[in-house]
Parts: structure tokens; C-alpha cells; sequence
């Protein structure tokens, strides 16, 4: 039933660096958001609770003022606590066991002035089954986007749109490549990329390593990772003929084992790589952060690296031989396995990076991987399943789709209209935007 | 075709040539285009299959006519083109319907139901089951008697395939060759008025290949049409009343298979300029040539549309 | 610690009506893929879309019990035909990917503030078992014995739960022993042979996703009545359990799903208990109760790989039929 797809397009070199180019071009020339109004809204680093290892907390703020004195009703499994927010705006309850809990800020103790952003929702629910420690949000005050023009807002989102695809597209031409190659739906490639932001977070957070050499030798470590998903796992897999199928459920597997390893280890907190490169840059009229920037530079180089590989070193030829036909490459002298394990190297390793990046701009977590799993399965069917310069325009396409219908649409949905995209699409265009139709034989 | 002398054949009205009328056709093409991309894998003007005779489709390599086969009977859609089947039309008509018209087809790479038994496939090959709606399905009254019937008519085919010993056995387990013959047995469940056969005797083991041929005269006794694609030369010539030759997805000549090869465009279609070689040994070495190609494609063949 | 306790606690939910619903979204996945092939990642979708029907029909709409029952049957067999139409004509693991997307979509919906009012947003609908609990014709007392004992309210459940299962397994067996489940099968193992044989292939396979995402819906139901609906429940990690569940039972078996499900149960109880358990003895010293509860999952995901690889047909599945195409 699953068959690869036989033959992908090349990415076409010259595309590909001109859009490189443009992009940073536009990054440069861009755009400008007012840095500090469009920040992303993540949940700040939880402080690790005592007592009983499990709480909730959260701060609450009305712009950059803190918040003192707002009182918070915690409430669930028979047990009731009201917190009140210290001189920073922070509060924290203790609660006894893993459980689901609510909590709900009483308006009436905001100070004068201060309102609840939805004062019809002041009530949160928190599930402390996987993570110890919540975070709860209550926004104060008037969006601050809202305040900003319209078309600010829309060229902000459009950067952040750009930069998130370019984060996505690291990971998705990884899945594209090892899709091509194998036939693989690899349901584990989302703990790759939490791979890479572990062990990126480990080094520059835990060891105080600068970001430049936490960067080297994570991309070694996902390397080495790869090589081991293809020696221990998927090239004994080959050999003892098991089919897609069931290899796609063998990675299915293998996504629970590293994503409890991962939680295990990590806990279930979020935390943000810090690059230090957090100075604002202007550049003509935009205010951009040079992390920003830099991700993005980075981003473009690499993809236009990967380009080169695959249509001008014999290896990234041999790679797309395979892609297009396993049987016919083995004939014509190429190794297929061999070239199945630099697929898995390399793919693993663009994955690594595309976590580092991640875990810079939305933080570290031990699901981050499976959360935008099915964003990067998108990209590359919304491209054409196996076509690593599909995956790139597809990975675009969701990472603009994601951020613009912000504009919109709630924030929490916009995970879910990125992939109804998809499904459109595919309804209008099954084989994908880059892909072929296949013949009946 | 420098000759100027006008040819007939009983079959034909008229003088014979690519895309003459039949006397009594049962399928009739008239311009059917097909372009993947840039390029045009058939195009057909005007063809015409005759009715109750074995009729062979031949080409070279990419000539487009497993390409024609699956226009034909709705697995593939054509760009533009008419085509009818009895006189009733078939464009944008679905592949299942065009099966239960009477039309129904065999792949090149035989597709046996692996993991149901021998006689599961050919009771699947039967109509007018009404066991096969989901809610009759429920009750086996309504639906025993009609099994029955179709499990008589399965086993007789079973044993003039001479495949009735391995009744119960998963499909999966056949030879190459019996699996061939499975699927034109299940084919005949249908009692279908065409049978269309795609390469029949392709991964035959020599042994078989007799009995397979036999088989296939018997459906003409049994006033079945059939029109095969073949690249075995001597089979064609052995069993087909008529041969259709197809080069670069065009029509390019028409025949009675004792002349038909001696056709200049014929020549030039599988040979180019080496008018030396004997067409018969000729075309078997593209055929092993294009087999090996075939191994490639059988992933992509396995294909949805 | 109290091996007992354990061991009774894990007897106990073999039985449980959670263990049911588990069980028939299983079976409903078996008839998607196991009879059909057809990958459904979105059986958490079809759970969700069951229980969200039967809430907030309940709950916005008063529907009492029957009609809401009926509400999420409808309102599945509509998700059904939304997502084959567009994915059905397409390869295999396109419809993989569109369903599990399908079910992400479903989540992130029921969860969105916007629709609080109607879905309870994040915190998810409860308090809707009234009318089926009014329905309830058992005279008050505790039911049952032993680790399965059930209060009357419990045991009511317990009947509808283990009774959609009986039903949907009775459908399943009559469906495949008939024509109609031989033409599914075949399509199973090639589609464009069944379609050149005359059937219309798209119908069927149409036929089998309705039919097992009722199943699913049905399912969800199940799963909600004894507590309340949670939207986080309903991420794709509840879909690989249903998997796992079938794949350990067998996938093209009458009763994989349900030993596969009580098999998934009382291994998950069990292991809880006894890892939690080693750990609170200090016997294990290496790892918190919390890791405890989660290297379950570690090793839920171990014996799902080595399942598929080494026993691929399943526990109870036919070597000869396997669950896979090789």
C-alpha cells in the first residue's frame, strides 16, 4: 500500500538560492515590528515547585507593571487555595497530588485601572498529569497588538511566519529525504528535533557553554542520534524485510519511548535557550531581534548548503538516485544503505538545528517535537511526499499560514488552520504542490 | 508504405490500415489523448476492436499501450477523447463501472488478493452478489443461495485452470504463473463479453504458458472478445486473429498477424534502420529489456491514481 | 506496598468501562485497518467528535440520553464522510496523515476559548450523565464481586459499555464472514483488483471508515460517561494507544481488540502499582513516583516495537493472515 514516491522533483539549485536570497533580503530590508509588542506570548520558565512537587502558578502583569495583590482561586480534587501575586506579580500554590485544577482570578482585587484582557474568562483549568508544574495566563489590559496598525501587525506576523517555516523546512526536508529514500513515515522524527533542543539547552543552560559551540556539538550529537536510529533500528528493520507499515508503527513506538525518556529526564517544564543576542536591531524602519535574524541567516545558508549537496556532490546525486529509484540506483553500482545512513545523518542533523532554533524563539520542552510533528508531516505532503524542495515551499507556506491567521483567528487555532490548509490543498491537489501524479501499471 | 496495392480482410470494411472499421467492432476509440506533462503517451485517432476474436496490441517500449489499456477501462483519464464499449459510451465513465459493462481487465503485475484464499478471489470476481451490500450482508439467507451458485461457477473454473487442489489456499502461496492464471479465472467470474489481458504471458514459467494459451482460444470458442498486450511474438502470431500496432502512443498499423509484421511502419517502429534482423527475435530482446524496466516500476505501479 | 491491592486494582479495570471503550475504538480501527487497510491516525478525533455530540447535545441542546446517544452516532458518520471524500481516492498514507491531522483539528477546536460557551473550552463539559443515569432500571446495591464490584451507578455503565462491545463484535463477525467483508479484505490487499473486478471501491471503503468511526464515537461515549470530557485527552497519543491495543490483540481478529485492550489495562495498572510501588519501598532508588508513572509509558512503547516487529499478527492473529502488508 505505501509506496514511495518514485520520482521527486529536483530542487531546482538557482530556485532555491534566489529564494534564499530574497528572504534574507526581505529579512534585512524588512519589516518592522515593534520588537517588545510582539513578542510571543510563552509561558515563562516555571520556577521548580516544593512541598509536594506539584503547583500552579503563573505572573500577572498589565503591560511591563506587575501586578501586586490579585487573588487566585485554586480549586480541584476537593482541595481549595487562594494565592495571592507578590511585589514581581508572581504567584504559586502548592496543590497536593496530580490532578486537573482551576484556577480563577478574582477581578475584584485587580488594583484600579486594571483589567482583565477577556473579563468574561477568568477562569483557567490546568491538567498536572504529565507536568508537575502549570503556568497560568491572565493577560491584563487592551492586546497590545491591537494598538499597533494593521499593516504592522501583518508584516510582523508575515517575519514570524517566515522564520517559523524556515525553522520547519530544516526538519521537514529531514523527513522528506528519509521518506524518499526509504518509504519511511517516520513518526518519531519529532523527537529528533526535541533531541537537539535538549541537548542544546543542556549545554548552554546547565554547562554554561556559548550557543556557537552548544550549536557544534549538538549538530554532532544529532548526528551520531541519526546514525543510531538507522544502525540500531531501521537498517536491521530493512533486513529482516518488514514492511512500511509496520515500520511506520515501529516509529510510533519509538516516539513514545524517547518522548517519556525525554519527560523523564527533563521534566515537564518549558525553557528557552538563551542565544544571548537579544539587542534589538534596526535596520531602515524595522526593529528586528538579531536572534531573529541570525536564525534566519542561518536557516537560509543551510538550506542552500542542503541544495548544493543534492544536485552537485556525486553523494547528494546518489541520494536523489535512490529517492527516484532504490532498485535501479542498487543496479547501477550506487550503495543504497550507505547512502540510507548519510540520509539519516544528515536528516537528523538539519532536524537538530531546526530544534536548537525552536527551542531559541518557543522553548524547550519534551513533547515540542510531537507538537509540531503533524506541522512538519504537512509541509512535506502539502510539497509532495519525498520531495525535499517540496518540503521546503511547503514548510513556508504552513509557517506563513500559521502566523497569519493570527490575524483572524484565535491564537490557539492557528495550529489548526495550518492544517486544514492542508486538507484544502490536498483536495484541490493530491500529489501535493510539487508532486506528480503516478501511473497505474 | 510505398506500396499503393489496397489490402482487405473479412474483418474490415474497406481497405485494411491504422484505424480501419470493422465489420462488427465491440470497443471504438476515437481520439483519445493522454500527456503526462510535457509528453504525449497515446494518442489514438480512430481505432476499432472486433468483436468475438483475439485481438493483440503490440509496440515497442513506451509505444503507450498499457497506458491505452487503462484509458479504457476508466483506471486512467484521458486529456480529451471518446471511446464506447458496445455501443454505449465510456468516457468519464469509473473503472468499476466500465468492469461491470463487461469489460473487465488483468495487470501486468499480477494482482492476486494475497492474504484471501484461491477460491475468495474468484467468488470476489462475481456480479450480482447481494451479499456484498453492507446491510444484506448482515443477514446470510439473503445472500446464501446466490454464494452457492457462484461457488459452482468458481469451482468449475478452478478446475479447468487446473488450480481446483489449491482451493483453500492463501493466493499469496501461488507461483508467479498460477497467480496469472487466478486472475484471469477470477476475471471470468463475471462471464465478461471483452476480457483485456495486459502482458499475459509476462513471468509465465515456459511450462504453463501452453495451457495458458489454450485457455485463451477457449474464451474466443466460448464467443468471448479478448484483446491482449503481448510481447511474445510467437504467441501473437500463434493465437491472435488481428493485430493492432501501437509506436509512440499513435496507431501506426493494422493486420492479420501473417502480414502485419512485413509492414514498413512496423519495421521502422521497432527497428529503425536494422531492417536486417528478424522482427520476431528482435522484439524479444526488447522484451526482456523492457521486463527489467518493469521491476522498477512495480512500486510505482502499485500506485493509487 | 500491597501486592494485593495491586494485583486487585489491576484485575479490577479489566473489566472497566474505560477498558470497553478502549476496546471498541480498537475494534473500530480493526475494521479500518485490519479488514479495510485503511490507515486511520484520527480514531481520537472520532472519540472526541462522540463525546462532544453527547455532551453538548446534552448539555446546550437538553437532549435526553437516546437522542444524544443517536446525536454523536450522526455526528460521527458526518466527520466520516468529511474525511473520506476528500482522502479516499488519494494513497494510503495520504489518508494517514489527513486523519490525524482531522483529529488535531478536532482538538485544537473543542479547546479554543472562543467556543467556551459551548465546548467549556480548555476545561473541557461534565455533568451530563443525568438523563442516562435516570434511565437507570437497577435497583440501588453494589453489583458484582471481588475486584468487580460495581455501585448501581457503575454498573450501568458497565452494562451499556460491555454491551456496545458485544454489538460491535457480533456486526463485525456476521460483516466478515459475508460477501461484503470479502470485498473489503480484498480491497485491503489491492485495491485496483477489486475496482477491475466491478466493485466500487470507493463505496466500500467509505462504508468500512463509517462503520468503525461510529465505533469510535461510540467509543468516546463510553469513555466519558463514567467522568468528564477533557479535551487534552483526545491528543493523537490516545490514538497510538487504541493502535497498540489492536495490534497486541491482532488486527484482522474478531476478539483481539477487547483481550488487547484488557491485556493494555491491567499491564498499565499493574506496572503503575508495582514500579510505583518499588519506588515508594525505596527499593527502586533511581527515579521519583512521578518518573515511575511515566517509564510505563517507556515500556508501552518498548512492547509496541518488539510486537511489531517480532509478533506481528498479534497475539491471537493467524500467522498466515497477517496484520501487515509485507
Amino acid at each position: 500500500m505505501l509506496t514511495r514516491s518514485r520520482r521527486p522533483r529536483r530542487p531546482p539549485l538557482q530556485a532555491l538560492l534566489a529564494l534564499g536570497a530574497g528572504l534574507l533580503f526581505a529579512g534585512l530590508l524588512g519589516v518592522a515590528p515593534a520588537a517588545a509588542a510582539t513578542a510571543e506570548p510563552a509561558p515563562s520558565a516555571s520556577a521548580p515547585a516544593e512541598g509536594t512537587g506539584f503547583s500552579v502558578g503563573g505572573t500577572i502583569a498589565n503591560g511591563d507593571e506587575p501586578v501586586e495583590g490579585a487573588e487566585i482561586l485554586v480549586e480541584g480534587d476537593g482541595f481549595s487555595e487562594v494565592a495571592t501575586t507578590d511585589d514581581e506579580g508572581v504567584w504559586r500554590v502548592q496543590v497536593p497530588a496530580q490532578g486537573s485544577y482551576t484556577s480563577t482570578l478574582d477581578v475584584d482585587t485587580l488594583p484600579e485601572g486594571v483589567e482583565p484582557r477577556d473579563p468574561d474568562n477568568v477562569m483557567r483549568t490546568s491538567n498536572l498529569n504529565t507536568t508537575p508544574n502549570a503556568n497560568v495566563l491572565f493577560p491584563m489590559g487592551e492586546s497590545t497588538i491591537q494598538g499597533t496598525s494593521i499593516w504592522d501587525t501583518v508584516l510582523t506576523r508575515l517575519i514570524y511566519g517566515i522564520n517559523f517555516g524556515l525553522m520547519l523546512a530544516l526538519a521537514a526536508i529531514g523527513i522528506s529525504l528519509i521518506f524518499g529514500t526509504t518509504g519511511l513515515n517516520n513518526f518519531a522524527h519529532g523527537e529528533l528535533l526535541t533531541f537537539g533542543a535538549l541537548i542544546s539547552f543542556f549545554l548552554t543552560a546547565v554547562l554554561g557553554w556559548s550557543i556557537w559551540a552548544a550549536i557544534a556539538v549538538t549538530l554532532v550529537a544529532s548526528a551520531a542520534f541519526g546514525w543510531f536510529h538507522d544502525a540500531a533500528i531501521f537498517k536491521p528493520l530493512r533486513r529482516r524485510r518488514v514492511g512500511l507499515v509496520q515500520a511506520m508503527i515501529v516509529t510510533i513506538g519509538l516516539s513514545i519511548v524517547l518522548r517519556y525518556v525525554f519527560l523523564m529526564i527533563f521534566g515537564g517544564r518549558t525553557e528557552f535557550i538563551q542565544t544571548g543576542f537579544n539587542q534589538v536591531v534596526p535596520i531602515g524602519p524595522a526593529n528586528l531581534q538579531a536572534s531573529s535574524l541570525i536564525s534566519m541567516g542561518i536557516s537560509v545558508v543551510v538550506l542552500a548548503a542542503v541544495a548544493l549537496f543534492l544536485t552537485k556532490t556525486r553523494i547528494g546525486k546518489a541520494t536523489r538516485a535512490v529517492s527516484d529509484n532504490a532498485a535501479l540506483a542498487a543496479a547501477s553500482g550506487i550503495d543504497v544503505d550507505r547512502i540510507i545512513r548519510i540520509v539519516w545523518v544528515l536528516g537528523a542533523t538539519l532536524t537538530g538545528l531546526s530544534g536548537i532554533l525552536y527551542g531559541v524563539f518557543r522553548g524547550v520542552s519534551w513533547i515540542m517535537g510531537f507538537q509540531i510533528l503533524l506541522l512538519l508531516f504537512a509541509a512535506v505532503t502539502l510539497g509532495g511526499l519525498g520531495s525535499a524542495f517540496g518540503a521546503l515551499v511547503g514548510a513556508i507556506i504552513i509557517g506563513l499560514v500559521t502566523e497569519l491567521s493570527t490575524l483572524w483567528l484565535p491564537a490557539d487555532l492557528r495550529f489548526a488552520t495550518a492544517l486544514i490548509i492542508l486538507i484544502l490543498i490536498l483536495l484541490l491537489r493530491p500529489q501535493g504542490i510539487l508532486g506528480r501524479r503516478e501511473r497505474i501499471g | 508504405m510505398s506500396e499503393p496495392t489496397v489490402v482487405t480482410h473479412p474483418l474490415v470494411v474497406g481497405p485494411v490500415g491504422p484505424g480501419c472499421k470493422k465489420v462488427d467492432p465491440i470497443v471504438i476509440a476515437d481520439g483519445v489523448v493522454r500527456r503526462f506533462g510535457g509528453n504525449t503517451a497515446v494518442h489514438v485517432d480512430h481505432v476499432e476492436v472486433p468483436r468475438g476474436k483475439i485481438t493483440a496490441l503490440i509496440g515497442p517500449n513506451g509505444a503507450g499501450k498499457t497506458t491505452f489499456f487503462n484509458l479504457l477501462t476508466g483506471f486512467d483519464k484521458p486529456n480529451e477523447g471518446d471511446w464506447s464499449f458496445n455501443g454505449q459510451n465510456l468516457g468519464n465513465v469509473p473503472a468499476f463501472k466500465v468492469a461491470r459493462r463487461g469489460m473487465v481487465r488483468t495487470f501486468q503485475l499480477t494482482k492476486s488478493l494475497g492474504r484471501l484464499t484461491v477460491l475468495q478471489n474468484m467468488l470476489l470476481g462475481a456480479t450480482k452478489q447481494p451479499g456484498e451490500n453492507v446491510f444484506t450482508a448482515l443477514f446470510k439467507p439473503l445472500w446464501k443461495s446466490r454464494e452457492e451458485e457462484i461457488t459452482t461457477r468458481a469451482d468449475d473454473l478452478l478446475a479447468r485452470f487446473k488450480l481446483d487442489a489449491k482451493r483453500e489456499d492463501y493466493a499469496a502461496s501461488l507461483s508467479g504463473g498460477q497467480r496469472k492464471l487466478l486472475e484471469m479465472a477470477r476475471a471470468l467470474m463475471s462471464e465478461p463479453e471483452l476480457v483485456m489481458l495486459d502482458e499475459p504471458m509476462a513471468g509465465v514459467n515456459p511450462a504453463l504458458t501452453q495451457s495458458l494459451l489454450g485457455h485463451i482460444k477457449e474464451l474466443k470458442n466460448d464467443g468471448t472478445s479478448v484483446l491482449f498486450v503481448e510481447h511474445d511474438m510467437h504467441m501473437v502470431r500463434h493465437i491472435s486473429d488481428w493485430v493492432i500496432v501501437m509506436a509512440e502512443g499513435k496507431v501506426v498499423a493494422e493486420g492479420p498477424p501473417e502480414t502485419v509484421m512485413d509492414d514498413q511502419a512496423v519495421i521502422d517502429a521497432y527497428l529503425g534502420a536494422h531492417h536486417d534482423t528478424d522482427l520476431g527475435d528482435m522484439i524479444e530482446q526488447k522484451s526482456v529489456a523492457e521486463r527489467a524496466r518493469r521491476v522498477e516500476a512495480k512500486e510505482a505501479s502499485l500506485a493509487d491514481d | 506496598m500491597d501486592f494485593l491491592f495491586v494485583l486487585n486494582n489491576a484485575l479490577g479495570v479489566a473489566l472497566s468501562p474505560t477498558t470497553a471503550a478502549y476496546a471498541l475504538a480498537a475494534i473500530g480501527i480493526g475494521v479500518h485497518f485490519g479488514y479495510a487497510g485503511l490507515l486511520n491516525f484520527g480514531q481520537a478525533g472520532f472519540m472526541a467528535i462522540g463525546a462532544y455530540a453527547f455532551g453538548i447535545t446534552t448539555l446546550t441542546l437538553g437532549f435526553p440520553f437516546p437522542l444524544a446517544f443517536l446525536s454523536a452516532v450522526v455526528a460521527s458518520v458526518v466527520f466520516a464522510l468529511i474525511l473520506g471524500i476528500p482522502t479516499l481516492r488519494l494513497r494510503a498514507d495520504y489518508l494517514a496523515i489527513v486523519t490525524i491531522a482531522s483529529a488535531e483539528i478536532v482538538r485544537y477546536i473543542v479547546s479554543t476559548t472562543g467556543l467556551s460557551d459551548v465546548t467549556g473550552g480548555a476545561s473541557g463539559l461534565s455533568a451530563f450523565a443525568g438523563s442516562f443515569q435516570a434511565m437507570n432500571p437497577l435497583p440501588s446495591g453494589s453489583y458484582g464481586f471481588g475486584p468487580w464490584t460495581y455501585s448501581r451507578a457503575e454498573f450501568w455503565v458497565f452494562l451499556w459499555g460491555w454491551g456496545l462491545v458485544a454489538i460491535a463484535t457480533v456486526v463485525v463477525w456476521l460483516l466478515m464472514r459475508s460477501p461484503w467483508g470479502r470485498v473489503v479484505k480484498g480491497i485491503r490487499e489491492d485495491e485496483d483488483a477489486v475496482r477491475s473486478l466491478g466493485k466500487n471501491v470507493y463505496a466500500y471503503k467509505m462504508q468500512a471508515l463509517v462503520l468503525g468511526g461510529v465505533f469510535g464515537s461510540l467509543a468516546g461515549v463510553i469513555f466519558i460517561l463514567p467522568r468528564a470530557i477533557q479535551p487534552t485527552n483526545y491528543a493523537t497519543t490516545l490514538t497510538f494507544f487504541t493502535w497498540t491495543i489492536l495490534l497486541l490483540g491482532g488486527a484482522a481478529t474478531v476478539f483481539g481488540p477487547i483481550i488487547g485492550s484488557m491485556i493494555f489495562w491491567v499491564l498499565l495498572v499493574l506496572t503503575e502499582g508495582v514500579i510505583g510501588g518499588l519506588v515508594r519501598a525505596d527499593i527502586i532508588t533511581f527515579i521519583s513516583t512521578t518518573q515511575a508513572g511515566q517509564i510505563r509509558f517507556v515500556l508501552l512503547g518498548l512492547a509496541l516495537i518488539l510486537l511489531v516487529v517480532f509478533r506481528p499478527q498479534g497475539i491471537f492473529g493467524n500467522k498466515k493472515e497477517l496484520s501487515f502488508n509485507v
